[in-house]
């Protein structure tokens, strides 16, 4: 393992301090349970959105707190789940009386934590709603596995319903608008290189130089295939084409086209990428409306990307235009 | 004969000993079908109740259980966290002030915990979880009682069913967890969850052999 750390321990812990010495401007961090709110925190009479997850996908979650998007992450250890105790503290520092929106990636731990959190919290006299992103298009959906996980359109939910709360709406309106979110989004994701968690030491997976894993999620799982590595033009159109049948996105439609690095992959490859997908899409008289292009939801130094598209209407793309201000997303401010 | 509080104490700090032992075993079955961490979440989680211990050593047995699986909620993380939170204050609960317990308190707890996880995981048997080796611990269990078996025979029997179970999710295809979404590649790897469950009954049986 090759790693700029110290410890493998402390990995979390020496991250958290230097984002609160970064941007004492944006956020506050709390330690033991550890959380980050935003450094306003509690805006009264605004809803509060909170999200967390394992670390490793930065600038996702913590990078996104701030005006404009969330009020508070929640950072497990590498690739794990936070636990209860660390949303239940962060859902109440955030509460500004109007109530409290979870904002939950479909894996089975953060399932289980936010909804024991949840229930502590409602405990407590909070109102909580929670949402459920389930957005990856390489799981098939049953009731034979754990269902679709949550990947890129978490980074686009967490802008739009922040934007949303920051206008004032309320929080049936926020969950509203986050499960309509859910329901327009859809990405698929590959992997040319594999992840090593620090706390572990090894690879994720194993992936021989000249082949690729198609399907991946965002915590070094492997995915469903794994086949030959191809040129980018054709990369990007097997992820394209299951993510534009599956909604599916027709002619006419608007959407936002977000390009997503796993963490190793530069944006000259991105750039590549999203110049097939806009010529993939304009064939099918599919208009990009609004774009995102960069390492946004990572899985470490995994090499690879994601194509999350989401169907947008006047009111999406006022949200998505509005002012935001956090460590991995600012501009309007 | 009873199992007494301090047996209780005993067995829980021998399976954080046999987590250190296996803790990479386990990490690098993770690896094959999930997100390699188990071992180490397990470690992290299991360092964190031999630090509680001392302050609750006194205390009796339900206690000391529940006691074990906040610490666990709140250190291990992932889905490993709330559902081994659940097999310690489920059995906790059942137990309840109790200083000492028999084959029939251990049999109920046990239960308790089987069916707290299995409504928290929404699992069946043979989805290639936890489940697989707690089920086949309490049907032996209970089987060996109704044999009039001593607490350590009942209690082989209990270890020895785990183990099948543990070995009988290799070939199924996993159908809950990170496991599921590798769909049939899952086949042919042993569930990391149904391994740290058989340790579980597996250090229980050796702990209590005298019991």
């Amino acid at each position: 393992m090759k790693k700029l750390i110290n410890k493998p321990e402390d990995v979390v812990k020496e991250e958290l301090k230097g984002i609160e010495l970064a941007h004492p401007d944006l956020v506050k961090v709390f330690y033991d349970p550890d959380f980050i709110v935003r450094a306003d925190a509690p805006v009264q009479g605004k809803v509060a959105l909170v999200s967390g997850g394992g670390s490793g996908h930065e600038p996702m979650h913590g990078g996104f707190v701030g005006k404009g998007m969330l009020d508070a992450a929640c950072p497990g250890a590498v690739f794990t789940s936070p636990t209860p105790d660390q949303m239940l503290e962060a859902t109440k520092a955030v509460d500004g009386g109007a109530g409290v929106l979870h904002i939950v990636k479909n894996y089975t731990g953060d399932v289980m934590n936010f909804e024991m959190a949840a229930d502590l919290a409602r405990d407590e006299g909070i109102e909580v709603e929670s949402v459920i992103v389930n957005d990856d298009v390489a799981v098939e959906d049953s009731t034979w596995t754990a269902g679709r996980r949550g990947v890129g359109l978490t980074v686009l939910m967490e802008k739009i319903v922040g934007a949303a709360a920051e206008e004032g709406r309320s929080l049936k309106e926020c969950a509203d608008l986050a499960r309509k979110v859910n329901g327009q989004g859809r990405s698929m994701g590959m992997a040319l290189t594999s992840c090593t968690v620090p706390h572990v030491g090894k690879p994720s997976f194993d992936l021989p130089e000249d082949e690729m894993e198609i399907g991946i999620g965002i915590h070094g799982e492997p995915g469903r295939h794994r086949i030959k590595l191809e040129p980018a033009d054709k990369i990007t159109e097997m992820l394209l084409e299951p993510v534009v049948e599956d909604l599916p996105y027709k002619e006419g439609d608007e959407v936002l086209l977000f390009v997503n690095s796993m963490g190793g992959t530069p944006l000259i490859e991105l750039y590549i990428v999203y110049r097939k997908a806009m010529e993939l899409l304009e064939a099918k008289g599919i208009k990009v409306v609004r774009n995102l292009i960069g390492p946004y939801i990572t899985s470490l130094e995994m090499a690879g990307m994601s194509i999350t598209l989401l169907k947008m209407d006047e009111d999406l793309k006022k949200l998505w235009d509005a002012p935001v201000k956090t460590a991995g997303m600012r501009w309007g401010i | 004969m009873a199992i007494t509080r301090d047996d209780v104490l005993n067995w829980i700090k021998s399976y954080a000993q046999a987590i250190e032992e296996n803790c990479e075993m386990l990490t690098d079955l993770d690896r094959e079908i999930g997100d390699a961490d188990h071992g180490a979440n397990m470690r992290r989680g299991f360092r964190a109740v031999l630090e509680k211990l001392p302050s609750v050593e006194d205390k009796d047995i339900g206690t000391i259980l529940k006691n074990v699986g906040m610490t666990l909620l709140s250190k291990v993380g992932g889905a490993a966290g709330p559902l081994y939170s659940t097999m310690f204050t489920k059995a906790g609960m059942t137990i309840g002030t109790k200083m000492e317990m028999d084959l029939n308190d251990w049999a109920q707890a046990l239960e308790a915990s089987t069916t707290g996880i299995a409504k928290l995981g929404k699992a069946l048997p043979n989805d290639k979880t936890m489940l697989d080796a707690l089920y086949p611990a309490l049907n032996a269990l209970s089987a060996a009682m109704g044999n009039g078996a001593s607490v350590g025979e009942a209690l082989q029997k209990s270890a020895d069913a785990a183990h099948e179970g543990m070995l009988a999710t290799i070939p199924l295809v996993a159908r809950k967890g990170r496991a599921s979404y590798l769909g049939e590649r899952s086949a042919g790897h042993q569930d990391p969850g149904a391994t740290s469950t058989y340790l579980l009954i597996k250090t229980a049986a050796e702990t209590w052999t005298d019991c």
